[in-house]
């Protein structure tokens, strides 16, 4: 008979040791999933996590990569980290990276063609904004009306995507496009460009800015009254409000946070990798983002370490695409696994596994 | 009557299009009357959409392929019973992984059947009766999942107010310490109960990709499963009120649908938008004011059980 016995406190052991045994389960269950689609599981480990970063043929295009999807992955999951913390769910941080991308794009293209120093940090601001402004939704609504700020999060999702397809359809559509979908490319605009720093490194404003997050977030959670008040609140509640933590105060702060950052990542991203307004400018960072922030343990450090490792699965999956014809949604797959690994063997951080039949207690 | 939009047809629109919400909310709200939240009903739809279209493909049998959909997602819900009810994972986090994991499996094994036609889902011939003005049309001339969904909810409502099995299910759903004490068996109440949500949201994905589109294509649930969640809320955790919630979600998707079709003036992203932003606004009322919904909640919704005596 197996059972659980709770332990006295989380075993710091199983903390860190918990990632690595999730990513390398989901390396074998991965490996059986592939095999079934006919591949050799081998080759498709080696193309994904290996090829990216050492293969002599793909390396140089590859490794600057890792930064330009790490960036957004690790901006974005630093903000979600400390509404997960406090047990504030913001799950439609898709929504709020597009919005941060739609509110920063409109700057830059109210000054086209116009070139000055100032028009990139406007566009910055109206970016985080745009994606603050987003997430205030479901924390209003949650702090004046009590609603479930996961569902309405979400769901302001789909209607964020359908603001999108407008915007690139309609209000911004690139006038000298010849009627195609999409705006003016931001990033051949050198005003409103994000362009990369330092050639060959992938290293971009947004990456900087995904570090710069990561450090502030180490500072909150270890040194400052606003810090321990999440950790209070999502590890205690009944002593958090006895502690005088508003919770109102520290759900607008905290979807607030997470909304600017992924509104931040979403102007970045608009600026400089992907150019432009697309109707399909979104490609689930803000997703993949949740899974990040878990695998980091929601710990800024863990979640700059799990930002580069999803990183390099997108990377691999992509190269895997085009070396092995593995699928593009066998990544997807693999990305969601990794989530219930690491859920699963979580339970060894908190609970004893016991072998042998109950003792009675006296 | 409405700019050339005929009533009759808008109301058997609308009870078509209300079914695959229908059949997720019943089975989540079962699922959370035992005292589970599982946010994965988005990913347990689009896995049952999609093995209820290989199915009914492969086997030429629409009824096969409900059968298969319903499998699809059970199965999937099984993934969510081990890791909340025996490896103790967080609720939410599990409910997400699941959701994130479904769209990307469903679309990895659906890809080589995108563009095909599912074998049809007749009308179930209910001969004078389809016959009648105005009501055979709306009500008469369905096909039999639609009286099914109507049948589950009565079903539900009638298990979980008058029989034994229902009252043990709430029991475990209010407090399960006190049913753990009782002797019920917690762990497996719930599982049994996740499973019933995860087999109803994978019929419900299997009508969106059977009857409603019909057709497979990646991401077809579009957030169906989001909106069962937001309707259970809505329906304060009562079978007729879910009922309700589905059928007036699906009544503004049918009219948007045909508000675009009639070439309004409103562009179509924003009309596209009306359903999720409803929804949104239902359940803010809902939420607020007097009879608060959340106090209807079962007690030890999302809390895991380990029994510690």
């Amino acid at each position: 008979m197996v059972r659980l016995e709770k332990r006295p406190s989380p075993s710091a052991f199983w903390q860190w040791a918990t990632p690595i045994l999730a990513v390398l389960l989901t390396m074998v269950a991965g490996g059986i999933m592939f095999a079934l689609l006919g591949k050799d599981p081998i080759a498709a480990m080696r193309t994904i996590f290996w090829d990216p970063l050492f293969n002599a043929q793909f390396a140089s295009y590859s490794r600057p990569q890792l930064l330009v999807k790490a960036g957004p992955l690790i901006l974005i999951a630093i903000g979600l980290s400390l509404g997960f913390r406090a047990g504030i769910w913001n799950i439609g941080a898709e929504g709020q990276y597009i919005m941060g991308a739609i509110a920063g794009a409109a700057v830059g293209l109210y000054f086209f063609p116009a070139e000055n120093r100032l028009i990139f940090p406007l566009m910055v601001v109206a970016g985080a904004l745009g994606g603050w402004a987003w997430a205030m939704i479901p924390a209003i609504l949650k702090t004046r009306f009590n609603t479930n700020e996961i569902l309405v999060s979400l769901l302001l999702v789909y209607v964020a995507q359908n603001i999108l397809a407008s915007m690139a359809v309609g209000a911004m559509r690139n006038p000298d496009g010849g009627g195609f979908p999409g705006s003016r490319n931001l990033s051949q605009y050198p005003s409103a460009a994000n362009l990369e720093l330092i050639p060959g490194t992938g290293m971009h404003w947004g990456v900087i800015a995904a570090f710069m997050a990561v450090i502030a977030a180490y500072i909150l959670l270890q040194r400052h009254i606003l810090g321990f008040q999440i950790k209070l609140a999502g590890q205690a509640p009944r002593a958090a409000r006895f502690a005088g933590v508003n919770p109102t105060r520290l759900v607008v702060l905290c979807m607030g946070i997470s909304g600017a950052l992924a509104g931040l990542a979403g102007l970045f991203e608009v600026a400089g990798p992907a150019g432009q307004i697309s109707i399909d400018f979104n490609v689930g960072y803000g997703f993949t983002a949740i899974i990040v922030a878990f695998l980091g343990r929601l710990n800024p450090i863990g979640i700059l370490l799990a930002g580069l490792l999803m990183a390099l699965t997108y990377i691999g999956g992509e190269l895997a695409q085009f070396m092995l014809g593995l699928p593009a949604a066998a990544i997807q797959a693999f990305q969601g696994m990794l989530l219930f690994f690491l859920l699963a063997v979580d339970l060894l951080t908190n609970y004893r596994v016991r072998l042998g039949a109950k003792r009675e207690v006296a | 009557m409405f700019g050339g939009i005929d009533p009759a047809l808008l109301i058997a629109a609308l009870i078509v299009a209300s079914v695959p919400i229908i059949l997720a909310a019943i089975g989540e709200l079962v699922v959370e009357r035992a005292g589970v939240l599982n946010l994965g009903v988005e990913g347990m739809m689009i896995m049952g959409a999609v093995c209820g279209f290989i199915t009914a493909v492969s086997t030429g049998s629409a009824f096969l392929g409900f059968v298969g959909g319903a499998l699809g997602g059970a199965v999937l819900s099984l993934v969510f019973g081990v890791l909340t009810q025996f490896l103790l994972a967080n609720q939410v986090a599990t409910g997400l992984a699941l959701t994130l994991f479904g769209l990307g499996l469903s679309s990895l094994i659906g890809q080589s059947y995108v563009g095909i036609k599912p074998p049809l889902t007749d009308a179930v011939p209910l001969g004078p009766f389809a016959d009648i003005p105005f009501f055979g049309r709306v009500l008469f001339s369905h096909d039999w999942v639609v009286y099914l969904s109507v049948a589950s909810v009565a079903a539900v409502w009638w298990v979980l107010r008058a029989t034994r099995m229902g009252l043990i299910l709430r029991a475990v759903g209010e407090s399960h310490d006190a049913a753990h004490a009782l002797g019920y068996k917690v762990r497996r109440i719930r599982m049994l109960a996740i499973l019933f949500g995860g087999a109803m949201a994978g019929l419900g994905g299997a009508y969106i990709s059977l009857v409603r589109v019909p057709q497979w294509t990646d991401g077809i649930t579009a957030g169906a499963g989001w909106i069962a969640l937001a309707i259970v809320v809505f329906a304060s955790w009562r079978p007729w009120r879910a009922l309700v919630g589905a059928y007036l979600f699906g009544g503004i998707t049918v009219l948007q649908l045909n508000l675009q079709a009639a070439g309004s003036r409103i562009p179509v992203e924003y009309l596209s938008s009306a359903p999720y932003l409803i929804t949104i606004l239902v359940l803010v009322i809902m939420s607020s004011g007097r009879g608060k919904a959340a106090l209807n909640a079962p007690a030890s919704l999302g809390q895991n059980f380990h029994a510690s005596r």
